[in-house]
């Protein structure tokens, strides 16, 4: 065979204690579309940021065209004609494409605008490309910045294309409009990594598919002799026991009634369609999908954050037995029912905590509008933080202590411990273990079993399918917005809701 | 009323001349993302380094050279500006520390800087007196020699010394920099979002500093201006006024175009001046006028952020610290 395009041999990568990539081996030929595949956190992105000259490996060697290269900076990655396509543009609003496209170009010729228009035309000609090169970047929908973003680094003269999870932000039909271009490019002679979840795209486009597993490398099949099943259980692997306690569910009742709720986000994109589900008082309800399914938004909907288009959120009060519509509330209103979100987002103290305020003053956050009298009242907080460092061994000098200074872990105990201690009827935490070590992790779980023993109604959003299987009582598999499944977790298998985690809109089905 | 209104108009360019150059070194250095508060001291320790330079040079000679004092003044007036400027950018660009802190702080320094120098600057070679640097202050204010010649005319637009000018040319060419070369275009990409710039392998530490220190340099000929040409080469303490701060507002009534700034600059001048042409005025009328261009600026800041369109906004990094590492 001839020599790969670019070679990775053996390449580690380590941030902190925690191994992002170990070990990999991975290469593209010339004319060939490679998919990278695997579930959130098993190291993709990181893997192609080594590529791309974000990060360096701490070992491990890059081969390009069979010369052992080193890529330091973005612009040695340039130079090796290697572009990468970010998740998250890069791109200067108020400049047009053409503008964003010539930036940063050394040439020695004059600045000419014009002439920068006219190779542009000529590149989306050639690969068959629409965009206006004199539009302005704010005026462009999300498949137009996308589509500047790869006309940038063809413009360099980037021969080995790397996409991170292009067809996220992508409705099915310009997803198959960037396929079609991807072909072309391929036809072209480039060579062409991608990176996503969705089985489908793989097995449509990709010549083969190399798979990481938290960190690992799994194996490369090639896309004509695989199916989804197998390529499924290269992604999740077998079932691990964790041994996580679960808890019968005691007297179970129905808590809250979701029905059918659609929201979309600022852009107009649909970001929940037709949501229907019910979540039970003593039971864990975990949520499984991939990140930016809509997990997020149906959290904030039930705690009157996100406006809904359609649909009910009924809550059944258990102190009148009466139920109360949620969408009429105010999110006050709502968190004084007893519903609680303890949303740990992917910047921890991005939600809910305010980094240079102590544990005492976060935990204020919550109870400053009980007092009667002019000054706050210090001291309950206090004893609050107190007994929250003591119950869940948040490992802190004192109560006094920005929360900014503690570990991610000891952040989120301090999170969830105070919404906790307002005794809440309904639970919702997002990722709660997110960054935690072993022990953390174990903590939390039993704090989720404790508040699940008291009959609060939990709904636990999780990227991991171990502790979900473990942990939770029924499983909800949520993709691009619709529910794909709701699955028992004493039965169901980890293939099964991989499998309903990468099925594609047009497959959703509502439980 | 002819004559009066030529009289208003020359008034205006007289007034507005400092305040274009404080208003087009700030738009070049906000264009960086970098909010530099600090102009109004840096135009005091421009105008000072001015009277220090000039005064040593004038005090060591009998017969003065126009051309020299001119060089000498302004080459001074360029340095001391430029190194505040410079002390802004290592604070705020390589220590990161926050612009607006920073930015007053080095405007508090600079009208020290130059109310000190002013008032003891005799003192320190043993001379009595006051300042009156009229040789350099004649060779300022020296004009075209037919513009007088030239009647009403000449008398309105063409009777300024050479730093009225050279204000104008400095802005549209600042202009063409910023809107139409590489360079420019890499320098707003800094200033919008520098993340975006550094992926594309521009230096953004670079185009920081050296936007910066050229907009302070700059900024600084505006109180060089008024020490030599407005009144003529001697100092005041506090003379200068508030005239730094209508230059950063005029960065916002000019929608940060220095094109717009000449312009704007001009109308500041005339709305700082024109209670001088309005008869029978009080003394407190006349401060009631004077807040005139801080009026305008608010009521311009309200209309633009009513219509909110993209390219009139400013950087959208302004103000903002950057650091690679914060992805």
């Amino acid at each position: 065979m001839a020599t790969a395009a670019i070679e990775l041999k053996n390449i580690c990568k380590r941030f902190g204690s925690i191994i992002a990539n170990n070990g990999i081996n991975l290469s593209v030929y010339n004319g060939e579309i490679l998919s990278l595949l695997g579930e959130n956190g098993s190291g993709k992105t990181t893997l192609m940021n080594m590529i791309s000259g974000i990060y360096f490996p701490d070992e491990g060697h890059i081969f390009i065209n069979g010369e052992e290269v080193f890529i330091r900076s973005p612009k040695d990655a340039f130079k090796y004609k290697i572009g990468m396509i970010h998740q998250h543009f890069k791109l200067v609003d108020v400049f047009s494409a053409a503008e964003n496209i010539a930036l940063g170009i050394e040439s020695k010729e004059r600045f000419n605008l014009k002439k920068a228009i006219e190779d542009v035309k000529a590149i989306c000609d050639r690969y068959g490309f629409e965009i206006e090169p004199e539009k302005k970047i704010y005026e462009m929908s999300v498949s137009e910045k996308q589509t500047v973003e790869i006309l940038k680094v063809l413009y360099r003269g980037a021969d080995i294309l790397i996409l991170d999870e292009p067809t996220a932000v992508l409705t099915p039909q310009e997803a198959q409009k960037l396929f079609a271009v991807l072909r072309k490019m391929k036809e072209d002679g480039k060579s062409i990594i991608i990176i996503t979840h969705k089985l489908h795209e793989v097995l449509s486009l990709s010549d083969r598919v190399s798979v990481l597993r938290k960190g690992q490398y799994i194996g490369t099949v090639k896309t004509s002799e695989t199916n989804e099943a197998e390529l499924t259980e290269m992604m999740v692997g077998r079932k691990i026991e964790l041994n996580i306690e679960r808890t019968e569910p005691v007297e179970p009742v129905k808590r809250l009634e979701i029905r059918n709720i659609n929201c979309k986000n600022r852009e107009g994109v649909q970001m929940l369609s037709n949501i229907n589900f019910d979540a039970y008082s003593g039971e864990i309800l975990g949520i499984a999908g991939i990140a930016g399914s809509g997990q997020k938004e149906l959290l904030e909907a039930i705690a009157g954050l996100q406006h809904l288009e359609s649909g009910e959120i009924f809550y059944n009060n258990p102190k009148n037995g009466k139920a109360e519509n949620l969408r009429d509330k105010t999110p006050l209103q709502i968190k004084e029912l007893g519903v609680r979100l303890s949303f740990v987002p992917e910047d921890r103290l991005g939600m809910g905590l305010v980094g240079n305020m102590d544990i005492i003053d976060n935990m204020m956050l919550r109870s400053y509008r009980k007092g009667k009298s002019l000054f706050v009242q210090r001291k309950k907080p206090r004893n609050l933080a107190e007994k929250v460092i003591n119950d869940l061994e948040v490992v802190t000098p004192g109560p006094t202590t920005p929360v900014r200074r503690l570990s991610g872990g000891n952040v989120q105990k301090v999170l969830v411990g105070r919404e906790i201690a307002a005794a809440p009827t309904v639970l919702m935490v997002a990722y709660p273990v997110r960054g935690l070590d072993i022990n953390s992790s174990y903590l939390i779980y039993n704090i989720l079993n404790e508040q699940k023993q008291k009959g609060v109604a939990i709904i636990f959003v999780g990227e991991d399918l171990d502790v979900l299987l473990e942990l939770c009582d029924k499983i909800l598999v949520i993709g691009s917005g619709s529910i794909t499944g709701i699955v028992d977790a004493k039965t169901a298998t980890k293939e099964e809701i991989g499998l309903l985690m990468t099925k594609s809109n047009g497959g959703a089905s509502n439980a | 009323m002819l004559t009066t209104l030529a009289h208003f108009i020359s008034a205006s360019i007289i007034q507005g001349t400092p305040l274009l150059y404080g208003a087009v070194g700030e738009i070049l250095t906000e264009k960086s993302g970098n909010l530099n508060l600090g102009i109004p001291g840096i135009m005091y320790v421009g105008g000072i380094s001015g009277i220090i330079s000039g005064y040593i040079y004038e005090r060591s000679t009998q017969a003065p050279n126009p051309y020299l004092c001119i060089i000498i003044t302004l080459l001074s007036a360029l340095i001391g500006s430029a190194l505040m400027s410079l002390i802004y950018s290592f604070l705020t660009i390589t220590l990161r520390a926050n612009q607006n802190v920073t930015g007053l702080a080095l405007t508090t320094f600079g009208i020290g800087i130059g109310n000190f120098f002013g008032g003891s600057l005799l003192g320190f070679f043993g001379d009595s007196g006051s300042i009156a640097l009229n040789a350099t202050g004649a060779a300022y204010k020296a004009s075209l020699p037919f513009a007088s010649k030239l009647g009403l005319f000449g008398e309105t637009f063409l009777s300024f010394g050479f730093l009225t000018y050279v204000a104008v040319v400095v802005a549209i060419i600042a202009s063409y920099i910023i809107n139409k070369t590489k360079v420019g275009l890499n320098l707003r990409a800094v200033g919008e979002s520098p993340a975006t710039a550094d992926a594309a392998g521009i230096n953004v530490t670079l185009y920081k500093y050296v936007s910066t220190v050229v907009g302070g340099a700059i900024a600084g000929l505006g109180g060089l201006y008024f020490v030599f040409d407005y009144i003529g080469g001697t100092w005041t303490n506090n003379g200068f006024g508030d005239r730094g701060w209508l230059a950063v507002a005029i960065v916002i009534f000019a929608l940060w175009k220095p094109k717009s700034a000449i312009f704007s600059s001009y109308l500041f001048g005339g709305l700082y001046i024109c209670c001088v042409y309005i008869p029978g005025l009080t003394n407190s009328d006349k401060e009631l006028i004077k807040m005139a261009p801080y009026i305008v600026t608010i009521v311009v800041l309200i209309l633009t952020s009513i219509k909110k369109k993209r390219e009139n906004l400013p950087p959208a990094s302004l103000g903002l610290s950057y650091f690679r590492e914060e992805r």
